[in-house]
């Protein structure tokens, strides 16, 4: 493990990064997809703690690749750690999105497929159906057993004006051992402090930082299409783009009924390695 | 024979030019009129081309090479079409929409005013 872990540090610490200008959001995703040949590396938290329950923290390790203009690719590796209980790998997932209309248009939907093999996830990069605070109280050896192997479709519709980009997503999930689908949404809206960039290096300045605010929840099933016993959240979001190019973003975001987790917060670190794959042709350059 | 296989291959080039030029150029023709004639608000200011620069060399740098000469994949910013043939506006169009079935993706998450900068910046570049 130790090799591909210093693998991945001197890849990350050697390439030169790309200021992502990445938006501030957790769960929802924009219709904005990477650079053609751009390699991506997340890394996304979410801590929490159940009434009753113990406080835990879900994480993702994410690799989102521009496949081409229109085709994004990314494959995440979660995992959760739980006080009083365990640290666990908690599975993988592989999602593809792609843009169907090649031009900017007043509203841009992409497509989202996402397959996912996980088991006691805590990650929350969704909600979806009757999700709630209480699937947070089993303890890890019993709930890693209950695996998923889901699909998972999201139609994102995303906007930008004047400075903000508008983000909605309708999520749509199956578990792929005969349950029912299950529906979520997201929404998110942000914009950079300053719209101008400026003519002088800066760490602080307003273009460096955006900021917005993000709601999700699930919708129920098949059978119970709905907001009855489903959990909801909001909060505010902010990100900041280091001279590095490594961007840290945090949110802390609030149960909305008592369906919900009270709070949670999370945070992330993201930093973009740019033309991943010329720098093994130095010639290109 | 010799000269023969000279003018097959002087049609060979300029056909491959003219089929590049054409894929190359084909976005041009897409610009709506409107956005053909749009004014750029910085148009030749000084710190919006100072601006301009950073912003490409984080973003477009990468491909296009540092002083937007081009690489082997991607295209000189300095080109004649660039330069001449391009109005801010329909460079504008191009920033926006992209060309994303040659690789040129989408920069409409960057705010306008920063889309303006750098084409403040490559405008400002021509010899």
């Amino acid at each position: 493990m130790k090799p591909a872990i210093t693998l991945i540090l001197l890849v990350v610490f050697l390439a030169a990064g790309a200021l992502g200008q990445e938006r501030p959001y957790f769960v929802t995703y924009s219709h904005e997809m990477e650079e053609p040949g751009n390699l991506e590396i997340e890394f996304f938290n979410a801590v929490g703690k159940p009434p009753g329950g113990n406080r835990f923290v879900g994480s993702n390790l994410e690799f989102e690749y521009g496949a081409t203009a229109w085709w994004t690719t990314e494959f995440y590796l979660d995992g959760q750690l739980t006080q009083h209980d365990s640290t666990i790998f908690t599975g993988y997932r592989w999602e593809n999105r792609f843009r169907p209309l090649l031009r900017e248009h007043w509203i841009n939907p992409v497509i989202y497929v996402e397959v996912e093999n996980i088991s006691a996830d805590k990650a929350l990069r969704e909600v979806v159906g009757h999700d709630g605070k209480d699937d947070f109280l089993e303890s890890n050896a019993i709930s890693r057993h209950d695996k998923a192997r889901e699909l998972e479709l999201k139609l994102i519709l995303g906007s930008n004006y004047r400075g903000w980009n508008i983000s909605e997503n309708i999520i749509a999930e199956k578990n792929l051992s005969n349950a029912p689908w299950e529906f979520g949404y997201a929404w998110a809206l942000s914009r950079p402090l300053r719209l101008a960039a400026s003519a002088h290096n800066c760490t602080f300045c307003g273009e460096k930082f955006q900021a917005g605010v993000e709601m999700y929840g699930g919708l129920g099933d098949r059978y119970s299409f709905g907001t009855s016993q489903t959990s909801h959240y909001v909060g505010p979001l902010i990100n900041w783009t280091a001279p590095n190019g490594m961007t840290l973003s945090f949110s802390p975001q609030f149960g909305l009924n008592d369906y919900s987790l009270p709070r949670i917060y999370r945070f992330g670190f993201s930093y973009e390695i740019d033309q991943l794959f010329s720098r093994f042709h130095r010639g290109t350059q | 024979m010799m000269r023969k296989l000279l003018r097959i291959l002087a049609l060979v080039t300029f056909l491959a030019t003219f089929v590049f030029a054409v894929a190359d150029g084909g976005w041009l023709k897409n610009v709506p009129a409107r956005d053909h004639e749009r004014m750029n608000p910085f148009h030749e200011q000084p710190e919006a081309i100072a601006a301009g620069r950073r912003v490409f060399v984080d973003r477009c740098s990468h491909c296009h090479g540092e002083n937007a000469e081009g690489t082997k994949k991607r295209p000189s910013l300095k080109s004649a079409r660039i330069q001449r043939q391009a109005t801010e506006g329909d460079l504008h169009w191009l920033l926006v929409n992209g060309n994303m079935r040659k690789g040129m993706p989408s920069w409409a998450k960057l705010p306008d005013q920063q889309l303006w900068q750098v084409i403040t910046y490559v405008k400002s570049l021509r010899e």
